[in-house]
């Protein structure tokens, strides 16, 4: 790498994009670099650090907005608003340990890769709480969209095309969030021993009821196995899992509720706060494939086929899977398969709709395949233009997405 | 808006013969009295005969469209139900405008996946009633609901009142079918929860039908709660009522809707229809509360005690459906009350911090002093989002300019305490101008160049949102400076 550059400004920022397309140099974005091994490996002249944007600039707890630099460490964020007894409802995921890096995440990280945990069922996406944001361009200029309320429809909504853009398009040095009440109390309600079938059905019945529920996953034994909550490694069979939370009288009102129209499909066991805390971070940040470096692939479909597109999966190669967003988000560990079962997953997503990205790799298959979705024409088109509008000498992470965007 | 091109408006005959070759005789209507009915928007104060308007039936049928019309470079203004209120759907002399009447069936109701396909032109409560016997329900529900079509509230990213606590439209969709002005057909998302590659969507919603035309839309469903209730407050003066908004807040509670109203807005919503509003107030908030029983009953007693240490002296909880209807019932016709008390009347729809409502209403005061023009507040209080009714009387000369003007004073105040120019309305051609005030130079070049990415040529609804039109080839442009100096002080390690 020859070159790192760190701007300490907005303007700086917006001079070393300008040194970049002067010199035709493409530059690697980086922030916390917790995340630098998500997509395609970047063909880049020269890095860029973000690490220069932190601190929280202004947050009022009262207007549930939060202003930050954009590479501010979510871990001083949410220390920040957890005091106030607030959240990031998105649940950003810490996925350090999966990727086996030790690096920190960031708020602009978590936003640039669209990442949510178990609350998007409920709660959105990161794209859903991003209000603001101030960006340099790959044109070198400096621009500002959103604003530091929650309703406003005044121009595009440039923030949600910036959100998921994995840094390809502008680089974010100051971000305004939206930010909520924490709750005081969660309880999961767990079902032991379903099998995948089942274990879809008794989510979708917890969705569709009016408790509210804002996590739904489904551990098979094995991954099950590997929980630090006692409840769930000690069970020796699948687990599935539906939270609640908020006040404490309603909590308690809905778990009873969740154990009985839950209990209709299997035994069921309840987790209290802390133990639920425990459970949906690990849920969130995949832990249970943490261990090992092999393929990984994740998979957005919809909730109902999510079981299926798992299946036919297994079907073709050796899988450990886990089962977020009442099976609207599966995560597929694939074992020794020659293509980091890349045929057999695109064929699956291709059945029921959705897409699959490999999250997961060693760099030589990154490079040779396709990270993201491939496209049909017409949105390739389409996507290769939006770059063009932000992009147009392609010096920001080159390649990361796709080849060429 | 921009000059009618004489040599598109010459060209007319030919274009409607040959938008009669791709639709039925019933599906374009060019005769002046069938026109009449589109002329404008809700936003009635401007007005234009569109040159022609087609009625498309499908997909193939408005890709087809699109196709001829961007063949022979005649613009495109999509138009929903009309109900818009900054001009979005307002026509234009030498453009088509594509209606979506026709395009109103609910195409499936997936329960499994809890989401609905529908065409653009069923209307948002349309939605809801064909779910509810499955018991779910479409979250966005604005005042215009019974009217408004999905496609326009997609193009306009509406809120409603439940918007607080379960979103704008842009948080509960999960994908659309979008045609592009070359006619080419996309799809945008899906039944799954997230996008893949740029969220597309995401900049589609609440682009005003400037950047493709919706021709289906996959809402999200929601179960309908347990329970629903609502709180009527009255407080003495508009500060206290707001500052009860903030203890809500604090208290760690989302209410399903939080509503302010104020002197004005009650007496005309009680001469109106009677909801039976205190009189001896400055100030009422409605707070709605929906979940389970428990939870709905303890926030009501709650919220009861924060509004009696805010200073309220009215606070009635709901006991009944039918009583916490008529606590809606003065709000939800605020608009036609205020209809009722002038002969006409401009909604303006900016946002602020909540903060600074008590310090906003008292300016707005003053302008209403200082134009000589009545004002009523009705409010999002939650999301901060602030509807002034301008009352004044178009019959009078000079009137409807001076309400403009008060109009931008009170949106140029929403920006100038830290908010924006409009909440959930649009920009349209109504707040086009005020862009500056919000925006720099290179702010609306950088959106600009998103509509050229998806409308080269810029057939799409043009003359709406942006002050300025730029070719899109001078916004493609770059100075580089190559070979100069090469940036020596760049920090690097
Ligand atoms: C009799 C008993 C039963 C327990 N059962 C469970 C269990 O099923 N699942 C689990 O994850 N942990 C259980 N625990 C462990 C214990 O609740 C946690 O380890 C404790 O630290 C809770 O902290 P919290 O923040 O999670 O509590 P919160 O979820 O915030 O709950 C607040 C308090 O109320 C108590 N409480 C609320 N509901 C119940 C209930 N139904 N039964 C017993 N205590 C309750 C909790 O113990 C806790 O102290 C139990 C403990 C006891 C003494
Ligand atoms: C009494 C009243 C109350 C209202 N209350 C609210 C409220 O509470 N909240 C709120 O947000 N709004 C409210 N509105 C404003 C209005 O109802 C919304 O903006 C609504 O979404 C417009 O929908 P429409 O179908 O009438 O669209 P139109 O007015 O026909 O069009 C609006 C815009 O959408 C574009 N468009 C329409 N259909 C399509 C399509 N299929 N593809 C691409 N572009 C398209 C048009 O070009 C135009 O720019 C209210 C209006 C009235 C009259």
């Amino acid at each position: 790498m020859a070159d790192t550059l760190a701007p300490t400004d907005a303007d700086g920022l917006a001079d070393a994009v300008r040194w970049a397309v002067a010199g035709e140099q493409p530059l690697e974005v980086i922030a916390g670099g917790s995340k630098r091994d998500f997509g395609r490996p970047v063909q880049s002249a020269a890095t860029l650090s973000l690490a220069a944007f932190n601190g929280i600039v202004d947050y009022q707890p009262s207007e549930l907005v939060l202003t930050a630099k954009a590479a501010t460490p979510l871990a001083t964020i949410e220390a920040a608003i957890r005091a106030e007894r607030q959240m990031l409802a998105f649940e950003p995921a810490d996925y350090a340990p999966l990727l086996g890096t030790n690096d920190s995440a960031t708020l602009g990280g978590a936003l640039a890769c669209n990442l949510s945990g178990p609350r998007r069922i409920k709660a959105g996406a990161a794209r859903d709480h991003f209000l603001g944001v101030h960006a340099v361009s790959g044109r070198g200029e400096r621009f500002k969209a959103g604003g530091r309320v929650v309703k406003n429809v005044t121009g595009y909504d440039v923030c949600k095309l910036l959100a998921g853009s994995y840094g390809t398009l502008a680089l974010m040095h100051e971000v305004t969030v939206k930010v909520l009440p924490a709750p005081e109390r969660t309880r999961t309600v767990l079902v032991y021993g379903l099998e995948l079938a089942a274990a879809m059905e008794a989510l979708g019945a917890a969705l569709g009821s009016a408790h509210e529920v804002s996590g739904a996953a489904h551990m098979p034994a094995e991954v099950a196995a590997c929980s630090a909550v006692s409840y769930v490694a000690g069970a020796g069979a699948s687990v599935s899992a539906v939270r609640v939370e908020g006040f404490p009288a309603s909590v308690e009102a809905r778990c009873e509720a969740l154990r009985e129209l839950l209990g209709r499909f299997g035994a069921v066991e309840e987790l209290h706060s802390k133990n639920s805390a425990t459970l949906w971070r690990e849920i969130r940040d995949v832990r249970a494939f943490a261990g090992d470096s092999g393929p990984l692939w994740r998979l957005s479909v919809p909730p109902a086929s999510g079981a299926a597109a798992a299946t036919r999966v297994a079907d073709a190669a050796d899988v450990r899977t886990l089962f977020d967003w009442g099976g609207g988000l599966v995560w597929l560990a694939v074992d020794g398969a020659e293509d980091a079962g890349e045929a057999a997953v695109r064929e699956a997503v291709a059945a029921v709709g959705g897409h699959a990205t490999l999250v997961r790799a060693d760099a030589p298959i990154r490079s040779a395949r396709a990270v993201f979705q491939p496209q049909a024409a017409g949105l390739a088109a389409l996507t290769e233009r939006i770059k063009r509008a932000f992009d147009p000498a392609g010096v920001l992470n080159p390649g990361r997405m796709h080849a060429g965007v | 808006m921009p000059e009618p091109d004489a040599g598109v408006i010459s060209q007319r005959q030919s274009l409607v013969a040959a938008l009669r070759k791709l639709l039925p005789e019933d599906c374009v209507i060019d005769d002046e009295r069938g026109l009449r009915p589109f002329e404008c928007d809700g936003l009635s104060a401007y007005r234009s005969l569109p040159m022609v308007v087609v009625l498309p039936r499908d997909t193939q049928e408005v890709s087809r469209v699109l196709a001829l019309c961007h063949e022979r470079g005649v613009k495109i203004v999509p138009r929903g139900a009309g109900t818009g209120l900054s001009g979005g759907a307002l026509p234009l002399a030498d453009g088509v405008t594509v209606g979506f009447g026709k395009l109103n069936r609910v195409l499936e109701i997936d329960t499994a996946n809890r989401c609905a396909v529908v065409q653009p032109g069923v209307a948002n409560l349309a939605i809801s009633t064909a779910v509810s016997p499955y018991g779910f329900y479409y979250a966005p529900d604005p005042s215009s609901q019974i009217a408004c079509s999905i496609g326009g509230n997609v193009a306009e990213n509406s809120g409603g009142v439940h918007c607080l606590k379960y979103g704008l439209t842009t948080n509960n969709l999960l994908g659309v079918e979008l045609v592009l002005m070359d006619g080419e057909v996309l799809r945008l998302g899906g039944k799954q929860f997230d996008a893949e590659g740029y969220d597309l969507l995401g900049v589609v919603t609440g682009s005003e039908g400037l950047l493709g035309v919706v021709t289906e839309v996959t809402v999200r469903l929601l179960p309908k709660p347990a329970t629903v209730r609502a709180l009527l407050l009255g407080f003495p003066d508009n500060a206290s009522a707001g500052a009860c908004v903030g203890e809500i807040i604090a208290a760690g509670i989302i209410p399903a809707g939080l509503e302010m109203m104020d002197k004005p807005a009650i007496e005309a919503a009680e001469s109106f229809c009677q909801p039976g509003y205190p009189m001896d107030v400055a100030a009422i908030l409605i707070c709605e509360l929906d979940g389970p029983e428990v939870e709905v009953d303890e926030l009501v007693a709650l919220v009861g005690d924060l509004a009696r240490k805010s200073g309220a002296t009215t606070i009635r909880a709901s006991t009944s459906e039918e009583e916490r209807e008529r606590f809606w019932l003065g709000r939800k016709s605020a608009f036609g009350a205020a209809g009722r008390m002038a002969p006409d009347y401009y909604v303006m729809d900016g946002t602020i911090p909540r903060a600074r409502l008590p310090e906003v209403l008292t300016r707005i005061g003053e302008l209403s002093r200082e134009y000589d023009l009545p004002v009523a507040n009705v409010f999002h209080a939650g999301d901060g989002n602030l509807h002034p009714l301008i009352m004044y009387d178009s019959s009078i000369p000079g009137a409807l300019q001076r309400t403009e003007e008060m109009g931008s004073e009170i949106l140029k105040l929403c920006v100038e305490v830290g908010g924006v120019l409009t909440g959930e309305h649009g920009v349209g051609v109504e707040k086009r101008d005020l862009m500056g005030t919000m925006f720099s130079e290179d702010d609306l070049k950088q959106q600009q160049r998103i509509k050229c990415a998806f409308d080269p040529d810029q057939l799409l609804n043009p003359g709406k949102v942006f002050p300025t039109l730029h070719r899109c080839a001078e916004l493609g442009q770059m100075h580089v400076h190559r070979g100069e100096t090469p940036f020596p002080d760049l920090p690097r390690f």
